[in-house]
């Protein structure tokens, strides 16, 4: 008995500080969104419980529709197409390309993920402004300049997360890459198969469990952008590029009604911990 | 201690001296001898294909780094520009004006400060934790252990931006809010759970046959991580220990929630409130502040890929 107390006391500190901070406020939440707390008036002093309100709010709400769309079109856009699809072609590449050729493109592109969040906001913001460099390209081919983050607004912003996520997807990808056996794909061009074949029939599914894992995390973490959106464009302009964590974000401390905000959250904590289940169930069998 | 570093989530076959897929171009007889009998259609076009993969493969990558260099580009040439614009131009006059400008008090020494503090401080309790529930976790047969693991697992896919509104209605309520120490607290529980993931599977990594003898010669449990583990460890907690702070030195979300006070706030939050206050604003100090700020998370990164060998072996370690 005495044994077994001593082994789980290293786990003591982690224990506590999790359940406090991070499960002790998901309870508190499913608690606080069926009430109507808030940051001023009556819900601040006594907040009530109002049952169900806040969902029906939310799911006859413009606005919360709007920001589930706009958070779809983020996480489809940026994540799973863009930052996916060029970081395995970067990964596919990269074993092919020359010495020089791959140690710059690593640089330019592992530089573009470590720079913070706020920084690559104000990047994309220069890059695609009404005086941006990006209008300065097109005047010169003589194309039509346009203001990027008022007229497509969540399209800057997904191209702005490509280039801040697509590093992950590529080190991902050059991992697992490395794990496949040369003389599989040597046999296969031994015997015939075209560059394409390989990739298909060979490469592809051989990584397969890397890519379903890499669309998880990169989905969960696409979800969360906060930071980068809220630089360029502030979810603007009006709402349109107001994603899901923007939306709460305003309801719960612009407009006060943290209760309303905290049902929101609740729905993108479920839509993150059914894929944070859906990774689970993929690393479990490894997992002793 | 070479073979730890090795071990630090990547096999030891992503060296930097052998590239992913060098082996391709550099020694192609010894896993294809049949390319040894004589020329046959099909060898030539072989070659032929594999050249145009090349070129494909080297123009990719290159494209793209174009592309991707010019956000960058902008953020090093405006800073060093006293007439900076919004778009990319070499300056007329290369000056340190901005920098100038931006280094005091207000812009740079006290947010630059407080977010070693902040960040410094949640990095190394996430450290300390993660050190031992990465022991017990790695070291200690229970019944605990799998459900703990997998909770862990779990956790680190939580998105933390979804829980910040209950936190700060929590933070609120505990009287935390706009205290440096409340949300060094918080950082460090959101920081634990990959940590601990890393940690442990480091732990895994150190064999237990000096750990046994240790226990022979009287050792405690404790005096055995202390003594034995953490000098064979100290590689692979200063990997997690930088991933830690670099995370949390780019948060943004966190601290603009739950601190208040101007004099509180970390360089991620007064970059945003000090440049988006003011309608005039000035670009060549905004830029020249970013790479201040960037600094630090780019200067251990590079001390960390050179550890690594490669920023190309990081990968294996998100893997888990």
């Amino acid at each position: 008995m005495k044994q077994a107390a001593g082994r789980g006391a290293p786990l003591v500190p982690a224990t506590v500080l999790l359940l406090v901070f991070l499960f002790g406020p998901i309870l508190w939440s499913i608690y606080a969104a069926f009430t109507n707390t808030s940051l001023s008036g009556a819900g601040a002093a006594h907040s009530q419980f109002v049952g169900f309100a806040n969902f029906t709010k939310a799911f006859t709400s413009n606005g919360f529709l709007n920001s589930v769309l706009l958070t779809l079109f983020f996480t489809l856009v940026s994540a799973v197409i863009g930052q996916n699809a060029l970081g395995l072609s970067l990964a596919l590449w990269m074993r092919r390309a020359v010495a020089p050729v791959r140690a710059f493109g690593g640089a330019v592109v592992i530089g573009a993920w470590v720079l913070p969040e706020v920084v690559a906001g104000y990047l994309w913001y220069a890059f695609l402004a009404k005086d941006g460099s990006l209008n300065a390209v097109l005047e010169r081919v003589g194309l039509h300049p346009q203001d990027w983050l008022f007229s497509l607004p969540i399209l800057a912003v997904s191209i702005a997360n490509i280039w801040r996520g697509t590093a992950f997807s590529m080190l991902v990808y050059t991992a697992a890459l490395s794990d496949i056996p040369q003389e599989i794909e040597e046999a296969a061009e031994v015997d015939g198969a075209t560059g394409r074949q390989r990739l298909f029939h060979i490469t592809l599914p051989m990584i397969r469990s890397s890519i379903m894992t890499n669309l998880m995390l990169i989905t969960l973490q696409t979800l969360s952008v906060f930071g980068l959106i809220f630089t360029m464009t502030r979810g603007g302009p009006g709402t349109k590029s107001q994603t899901l964590p923007l939306y709460m974000y305003e309801q719960a401390f612009s407009f006060g009604d943290l209760g309303y905000g905290t049902a929101i959250a609740i729905m993108l904590l479920v839509v993150g911990s059914v894929f944070s289940l859906l990774y689970l169930r993929m690393l479990a069998p490894e997992t002793t | 201690m070479t073979d730890l570093n090795n071990r630090v989530g990547a096999t030891p076959r992503q060296q930097p001296e052998q590239p992913v897929g060098a082996g391709r171009h550099t020694e192609p007889d010894r896993v294809r001898p049949l390319e040894h009998t004589p020329v046959t259609k099909g060898s030539t076009t072989r070659v032929r294909g594999r050249l145009a993969g090349a070129i494909v493969a080297n123009g990719g990558v290159l494209l793209i780094a174009a592309v991707f260099i010019i956000p960058l580009l902008w953020v090093i040439l405006a800073s060093f520009n006293r007439t900076a614009g919004l778009t990319v131009s070499i300056p007329d006059h290369w000056t340190l004006d901005n920098f100038r400008a931006v280094l005091n008090t207000d812009t740079t020494y006290r947010p630059m400060a407080n977010g070693v503090i902040l960040c410094g401080g949640a990095a190394a309790l996430t450290i300390a934790c993660a050190t031992l529930a990465g022991y017990a976790l790695s070291r200690f047969k229970t019944k605990y252990k799998r459900p703990f693991l997998l909770t862990i697992l779990f956790s680190t896919g939580l998105p933390i931006t979804a829980i910040m509104v209950p936190v700060y209605g929590l933070f609120v309520q505990l009287n935390l809010i706009d205290t440096i120490s409340g949300t060094m607290l918080f950082m460090a529980a959101t920081g634990l759970p990959f940590a601990i993931w890393l940690m442990k599977n480091f732990m895994d990594s150190v064999p237990l046959t000096l750990e046994e003898a240790a226990w022979t010669d009287g050792a405690s449990r404790m005096q055995t991580l202390w003594y034995i583990i953490l000098p064979l460890m100290w590689p692979g907690i200063s990997v997690v220990a930088i991933f830690t702070f670099v995370g949390m030195w780019g948060n943004f979300f966190v601290p603009f929630v739950l601190l208040l006070s101007p004099d509180q706030l970390p360089a991620s939050v007064s970059i945003y409130t000090f440049f988006s206050q003011y309608g005039e604003v000035q670009f060549g100090q905004l830029a020249s502040y970013s790479l201040i700020y960037s600094f630090p998370v780019v200067a251990l990164f590079l001390f960390l890929s050179r550890k690594l060998g490669g920023a190309f072996a990081f990968g294996g370690a998100v893997k888990g």
